[in-house]
């Protein structure tokens, strides 16, 4: 079998948020890095090629993004995808969720993957639905936020977090697949990884290579557009309630929360 | 003055004042955020209890192995071959951690394996390295004795053959990892001068007692070596050198990564410090807004960034292969210098909290007093600095 990753370039974890006022969309230009959530996903392809209960044949990244989200296929070959496909193409800057759902689903298309797994969220967006997009122009089930995968009689028997514990899911391949970061410990790459990594294949893909509908994509293609963006304000000081009497600070934080009618 | 002279739209990082990782390449970056990580997940919860209990960590030689960071600046039997530069930069994160950590890399990778693939034959390279490159075989590195440190040529150690054997007699002092090595490089002189050895763990007449009582590299394991007529095969020595070129020229490899270690020590207690006084108050407001305070952390976020500045111009010279021996003798007695002033002044920042081990700062600054003591003492430096500035040799 075939899993293609959908991996993305995010702003770094460390790297403070801020709305860039000349643009009205997120400042990109600091530090970035692959997104968290995507490392669970590779993992989560790396454990199915290694557990053996399913031949996986190939371990593709596959990811939609500038020119520098090239670090992000090289990080995800590093830890352990075989290659990587980028697409890039100015046509596709400004692309709402729908539109870059669909035009990642025209590059999976091409690659045909049993098996396309991808992070719930990326630190970003935080859309939680690029899964659900990809899935419905693929024609394949979707399942979201999974935080287990098992093979059983060829199919995936998966455990999607719901609100109070979780629900078991038994899904037929091919399927997308999005999963949240408890369901592994993604491994350090390995220096040889590192190195490896430029070596290993890179696909650079225009949108008409991938024969994606230019109406369909970029800015215009998109049907979201964002309006005002601001900051959220900045937090007040907060109440620091001083533990001196336990059973007196449990109490204050309960009449804390009565009060504002959170409990 | 032009419109891009100054950007005040990139954002400053107090941790990376200089923007040093924008000199770095996306794989150097990725190397330096594994490094990091790892050391966060793998050494940072536990160092402050392993220095209390002078032990090592014990899961540090497999895992070091298995992200291939032991010998990883070598070509082949194993090892990445990474760049000078990537393998100063891991260097530098391991030592955030810990210098106990960091010499152990060292020890393994530039003294131990060193010598075996600069100056060992074929089947010395390919019996030994790539069970050390794993971390399932620990290497020590025996040049210092008791009553030969700094002069290494005053060394007393001897083999001489009986023969097709040799029979090494004498002891070393101060060898990290030597306890727990399963092969000793040995060094000694014999009538074709000085010689090295690979002296297996269990050897007849070989022992390997830790040193005990140590204030300073408490995660590392330090012991004497003593030979007592040694018998080793013909096949026990290095062919590739027989003179003190051959241990100096190891060193020159390991003090190249003390250089970026140092920088990498300095900036955990800077951290350590920044971190605590802004959440400290005194006299109602964080220590941080105390001028003395800042006057300290400026000074730190000074000598960090200075050191790791310099740290990189070697690694980029070494690359080149234009690094000279001189050249990292300024980077030593920089870097180590710098880091343990950072250290004693994050100290002071930190009040009582300062001298526990819940923070890092008293760990490193007692580590710090090893590197700079050992790999070539400060005063060494200064007099091959000193040397080469004035063509006058002030050794002896
Ligand atoms: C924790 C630790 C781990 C070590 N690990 C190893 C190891 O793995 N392998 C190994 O071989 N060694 C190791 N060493 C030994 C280390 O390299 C030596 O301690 C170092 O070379 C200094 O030697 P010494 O301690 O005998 O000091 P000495 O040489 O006796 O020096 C004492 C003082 O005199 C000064 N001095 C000496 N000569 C002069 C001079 N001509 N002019 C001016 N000042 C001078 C020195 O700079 C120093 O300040 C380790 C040491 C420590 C502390």
């Amino acid at each position: 079998m075939k899993i293609c990753v959908l991996v993305k370039q995010v702003p770094d974890a460390a790297v403070a948020k801020r709305i860039d006022p000349s643009t009205s969309r997120l400042d990109r230009s600091g530090e970035t890095n692959l997104n968290p959530f995507d490392t669970h996903a590779i993992e989560a392809a790396m454990q199915l090629k290694e557990g053996g209960a399913i031949a996986v044949e190939e371990v593709v990244a596959v990811t939609m993004g500038p020119e520098n989200a090239v670090r992000a296929l090289h990080k995800a070959v590093s830890l352990g995808a075989d290659r990587s496909v980028h697409l890039c193409d100015d046509g596709l800057v400004g692309s709402d969720v729908a539109a870059t759902g669909y035009a990642l689903a025209k590059v999976l298309e091409r690659e045909k993957p049993d098996l396309v797994l991808l992070g719930q969220q990326s630190d970003d967006g935080e859309c939680y639905t690029i899964g659900a997009v990809v899935a419905d122009h693929l024609q394949m089930p979707s399942l979201t936020q999974v935080i287990k995968i098992d093979v059983e009689d060829g199919n995936l028997r998966c455990e999607r977090q719901a609100e109070y514990g979780y629900d078991t899911v038994s899904v037929q391949i091919p399927a997308v697949i999005s999963v949240g970061d408890a369901i592994n410990e993604p491994r350090y790459p390995s220096l040889k990884a590192i190195m490896g990594a430029k070596k290993k294949p890179l696909d650079a893909l225009g949108s008409a290579d991938a024969g994606i509908d230019a109406a369909m994509v970029g800015a215009d293609g998109s049907r979201v557009s964002c309006g005002d963006f601001k900051s959220p304000p900045a937090k007040g000081s907060g109440t620091i309630i001083e533990d001196e009497d336990t059973n007196e600070t449990v109490e204050k934080i309960v009449a804390w929360l009565d009060e504002r009618k959170l409990i | 003055m032009s419109a891009t002279a100054t950007a005040t739209t990139i954002s400053l990082d107090p941790l990376d004042f200089l923007n040093v990782r924008s000199l770095l390449s996306d794989e150097e970056r990725l190397v330096q955020e594994t490094v990091r990580n790892y050391v966060r997940d793998r050494v940072t919860p536990f160092i402050g209890a392993a220095y209390e209990a002078g032990e090592p960590l014990a899961h540090l030689p497999l895992e070091l192995g298995e992200l291939n960071l032991l010998g990883m600046h070598l070509e082949g039997y194993g090892c990445a071959g990474a760049s000078a530069v990537a393998y100063g930069i891991a260097c530098m994160e391991l030592e955030a951690g810990d210098s106990g950590v960091r010499s152990f890399c060292s020890v393994q990778g530039s003294l131990a394996m060193y010598a075996i693939w600069a100056f060992g034959s074929e089947e010395q390279k390919q019996r030994w390295l790539p069970e050390m490159a794993a971390g399932r075989a620990i290497g020590c590195f025996g040049l210092t004795e008791p009553d030969a440190g700094s002069n290494p040529a005053g060394m007393r150690t001897h083999a001489r053959r009986d023969g097709d054997d040799w029979i090494l007699n004498g002891s070393k002092m101060w060898i990290t990892n030597g306890s727990v090595a399963e092969i000793a490089v040995v060094w000694a002189r014999t009538d074709e001068g000085v010689r090295g050895f690979l002296v297996p763990a269990g050897t007849p007449g070989f022992a390997a007692p830790v040193m005990h009582g140590k204030l300073s590299l408490r995660a590392s394991i330090t012991s004497e070596l003593t030979f007592d007529d040694v018998r080793l095969p013909a096949d026990a020595v290095l062919p590739g050198v027989s003179s003190l070129r051959g241990p100096l020229s190891c060193l020159n490899e390991a003090r190249y990564g003390i250089v970026w270690g140092a920088a990498g020590a300095a900036r955990a207690c800077y951290e350590a410090a920044l971190d605590y006084s802004i959440n400290r108050k005194q006299f109602d407001k964080p220590i941080a807004g105390f001028q003395l305070t800042q006057k300290k952390l400026s000074e730190m976020a000074v000598a960090v960034n200075t050191s790791t500045l310099l740290a990189l111009h070697l690694g980029r010279l070494k690359d080149q292969g234009i690094l000279r021996t001189e050249h990292v003798s300024i980077g030593k007695m920089h870097n180590v210098r710098a880091a343990l002033e950072v250290a004693r002044s994050a100290r002071s920042v930190l009040g009582a909290n300062g001298i526990t081990l819940e923070y890092p700062v008293m760990r490193h600054a007692n580590n710090l007093e090893s590197v700079f003591t050992y790999e070539g003492t400060d005063e060494m430096h200064t007099l091959i600095v000193g040397q080469a500035v004035t063509g006058l040799s002030a050794f002896a």
